[in-house]
């Protein structure tokens, strides 16, 4: 492991004053009692762990790396990435049928597409649903995402003559989410690029970031699949192209993971992946305009998924909402959603996942908005799940609020 | 991304003053490497002894409830300090000897809170003092890690079971006046420790608890909440790395985060605190601030920056970065136009402004009086 590169020291952890501030922002540890909590699964264990393995406590793998404690620590200690860190290291035995499936998002994705009214009848059934609580320890509570019948790499490509076109470009790494449940949110970025007379490329066939593998311990696939993509993020930047995305999570993982938890080394690309929505404001910012519908009103309350607090650009997000004409805004406190990827999915989190979300709920059904934005998928089931609202992506209330040149 | 004023540091200082640029029209950013040292607060506003209106009505319009009144507060070591201001869990008392029989009640397994240091502290101020410890099943679980049995972790659980707290202490009570508990109760629900006191037949007393301090994390929260509603902008967990200097005016500042996209401002507020915080940072030859590389007294002689008893008064928490009257921050003796040093940054050196807590709110309310005049100019 490699954080050295990255922090005033191996691992960090000697930074960590024992202020016990990560304690009072970690969403689990207020939950999950099993759950020892950021300072000590974090430099405190890692004290211990470094004189002898046998004090890895598998307790770790109630983290979610949510990375709050991480925002919290006034020290710079990279908390969350000494827990998973000493996941990858330490943990043993091979991970269960059930966290190898959760975690193969593409995998899945290619085989249920072709199938999709199938695949979402079935997972959507009730008998399915007690199946997979009893057999894989999958909760029954929850809705799985929805397979779309086509893939947007599909749209795209059908449509690449005309985005080629447009006189600047950019490329998308748009995540399994867009492609296969998804695919709206891809054209809806699309439309947005091409107001601002950006054409869309797709990469050269991206893959999976990987996140989820990360979460389930497929390190070694999580690897392959950074390796892929840098390869492929790199010819995009050596043609001179942006490279843009629209989930705060895979951005996330490709900037700050890959190095820091697969040591894989991204330089060449990091500075080049943008979230579409910084991307867009700085546009916005250098003279581009945008025209609006009259007329348009819409009641907005954002929510900054973990991941993006983590990135620090949910202002983009919020100041894009904030100029659009007709948009009531307000910024929900910063809370976490307790999804956590394919977490939440898991029987014996699904609980803590719930309780860990109800504030944020609560908070959602007293400001009762037209519409949650939010730049992460997993939140959005999350919380469609789990109140009565709608969660949009703020590039698609952005392409909503588009004045439609017809 | 352009705002009015730029704050580099979101702790009590930092937030008052965006709170109130913001009541002021102008727009403005905070951005915050980490959270600050309200975290550590015992509840006390250290060397306040004059509350200006202007201060009551910003705490009151964040829900954020105090105490304004000559006397003493008892403190986590069970010694009294003199007090004017104080957040609403810690009492101010006329006189140290506030009652005639204390009840101390710690729960059990908890060792953040010092009942004996505080029972002592009672009966030198001549207060009869029982220590007793209660045990409920809600917080079993809590024990299961007793590493992580903080404050804040009771807390949450408090604000759900306060009343058989409540039960247990009246079971106990005996002919007591006065109840002394830990500080954990009220971080959500910020009527709690008012039902508690209502509930109890005796003056009940909150003390603070070593770190997270509840009633700082819960005004942290409010603070911001309301920071936010009037339009500020908050990036917690991002560090300004570097500004962009030309003629002792600040153009832009970069962050970690944001790499090449410059945060713009007219004016910039350094309220990004003292050593803890890592407003200043010390090699074993050099005090410096990080950001601007701002001027600091301090002597040469590293052997002089401490006091080798510990409990004594320390030199090095008076060092603090150069302002001039108006607190324009200084650098190689010039002052700059448009950047403002405010609060922990300043050490305990800055005359007329006090020191800690106090001198937070003193110069979060100046500095936004001086920018105000200085862009209006
Ligand atoms: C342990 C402790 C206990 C205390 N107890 C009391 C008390 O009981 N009563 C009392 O009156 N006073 C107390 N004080 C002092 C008082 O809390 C402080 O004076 C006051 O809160 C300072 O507020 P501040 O906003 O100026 O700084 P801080 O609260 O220190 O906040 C500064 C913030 O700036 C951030 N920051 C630093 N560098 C950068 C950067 N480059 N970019 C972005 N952000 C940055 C930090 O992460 C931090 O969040 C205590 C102080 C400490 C350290
Ligand atoms: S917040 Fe940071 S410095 Fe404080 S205990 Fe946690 S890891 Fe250590
Ligand atoms: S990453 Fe999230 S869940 Fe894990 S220790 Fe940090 S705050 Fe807790």
């Amino acid at each position: 492991m490699n954080l050295q590169e990255y922090t005033s020291s191996a691992y960090n952890f000697e930074e960590c004053t024992k202020c016990t501030v990560c304690t009072a922002y970690c969403p689990v540890l207020g939950v999950n009692p099993m759950y020892p909590g950021p300072k000590q699964a974090g430099p405190d264990g890692e004290r211990l762990r470094l004189k002898d393995p046998y004090f890895f406590n598998y307790a770790l793998k109630y983290c979610m790396n949510c990375k709050r404690c991480e925002v919290a620590c006034p020290s710079g200690v990279n908390v969350a990435d000494l827990i998973q860190a000493a996941r990858i290291k330490y943990e043993k035995g091979k991970p269960k049928l059930r966290d190898v499936i959760l975690a193969n998002t593409d995998f899945m994705g290619t085989l249920a597409r072709p199938f999709a009214p199938i695949v979402n009848g079935v997972t959507g059934m009730g008998i399915t649903k007690s199946v997979l609580d009893a057999t894989m320890k999958i909760d029954r509570h929850r809705t799985f995402p929805k397979y779309s019948s086509r893939s947007f790499e599909g749209w795209l490509g059908r449509h690449r003559k005309e985005q080629a076109e447009y006189p600047e470009q950019v490329a998308y790494y748009h995540g399994c989410y867009v492609n296969y449940n998804y695919p709206q949110l891809g054209k809806d970025l699309v439309k947005v690029l091409n107001a601002l007379g950006v054409g869309v490329q797709l990469l050269d066939g991206e893959k999976c970031c990987g996140v989820a593998m990360i979460a389930n311990r497929l390190t070694a696939q999580a690897k392959k699949n950074a390796t892929h993509n840098v390869e492929v993020l790199k010819k995009a930047v050596d043609a001179g192209l942006k490279v843009v995305t629209t989930s705060s999570t895979c951005t996330l993982t490709i900037r700050d993971e890959y190095p820091h938890l697969l040591d894989i080394d991204n330089s060449a690309v990091r500075d080049s992946l943008l979230l579409a929505t910084r991307f867009i404001f700085e546009k916005l910012e250098n003279g581009a305009t945008l025209e609006f519908k009259p007329g348009f009103h819409m009641k907005v309350a954002y929510h900054v998924p973990c991941h993006m607090e983590k990135l620090g650009w949910g202002v983009f997000s919020e100041k894009l909402l904030r100029m659009i004409p007709g948009v009531e805004f307000t910024l929900l406190d910063s809370n976490c959603c307790g999804i956590a990827g394919t977490y939440g999915f898991k029987k014996e989190n699904y609980e803590f996942s719930q309780t860990i979300g109800a504030p944020l709920f609560d908070q959602i059904r007293t400001v009762n908005p037209d519409i949650v934005a939010c730049d992460c998928e997993t939140c959005k089931w999350q919380i469609e799940m789990s109140t009565d609202h709608k969660v949009m992506h703020p590039v698609s209330i952005l392409a909503k609020a588009l004045k439609d040149n017809d | 991304m352009k705002h009015d004023t730029v704050i580099i540091g979101g702790g009590l200082t930092g937030l008052l003053a965006g709170i109130n640029l913001q009541k002021a029209g102008q727009s403005t950013i905070i951005v915050s490497s980490g959270q600050n040292a309200l975290h550590f607060f015992s509840g006390a506003f250290e060397s306040i002894s004059e509350l200006p209106p202007l201060v009551a009505d910003t705490f009151a319009e964040a829900g954020v409830r105090v105490h304004y009144k000559e006397g003493v507060s008892l403190l986590p070591m069970g010694n009294f300090r003199k007090s004017f201001l104080s957040l609403e869990d810690l009492d101010i008392f006329p006189e140290a000897k506030f009652a005639s029989k204390a009840l101390v009640v710690n729960f059990m397994g908890y060792h953040d809170f010092f009942s004996s240091f505080i029972a002592e502290g009672l009966e030198n101020a001549g207060i009869q003092t029982r220590i007793r410890f209660i045990r409920l099943p809600e917080m079993e679980h809590l024990r299961q890690s007793p590493s992580e049995m903080r404050s804040v972790q009771i807390a949450r659980t408090m604000d759900r079971i306060w009343e058989k707290v409540v039960q247990e202490i009246r079971m106990l009570l005996k002919d007591e006046d006065a109840v002394i508990l830990p500080q954990v109760f009220g971080l959500q629900d910020t009527t709690v420790p008012g039902r508690i006191r209502e509930a109890i037949p005796a003056k009940v007393v909150f003390t603070g608890t070593l770190p997270p301090s509840v009633p700082g994390v819960r005004t942290i929260i409010q603070l911001r909440r309301r920071y936010e509603v009037l339009g500020g902008t908050y990036l917690m967990g991002d560090q300004v790395i570097k500004a962009h200097v030309h003629d002792n005016t600040v153009h832009s500042v970069a962050t970690k985060n944001l790499e090449s996209h410059y945060l713009e401002g007219r004016s910039f507020i350094l309220s990004s605190g003292g050593f803890f915080s890592k407003g200043l940072t010390s090699t074993p030859s050099r005090i410096f601030e990080p950001v601007f590389g701002l001027d600091i007294e301090y002597p040469e002689d590293r052997n002089a920056w401490y006091n080798p008893d510990f409990m004594g008064r320390q030199p090095y928490m008076e060092f603090g970065v150069k302002v001039d009257q108006d607190l324009h921050a200084i650098s190689g003796g010039v002052p700059y136009t448009n950047l403002y040093a405010a609060g922990g940054i300043l050490g305990y050196s800055s005359p007329g402004l006090g020191y800690a807590g106090g001198m937070a709110i003193n110069s979060a309310f100046k500095v936004v009086d001086q920018i105000l005049k200085d862009t209006r100019a």
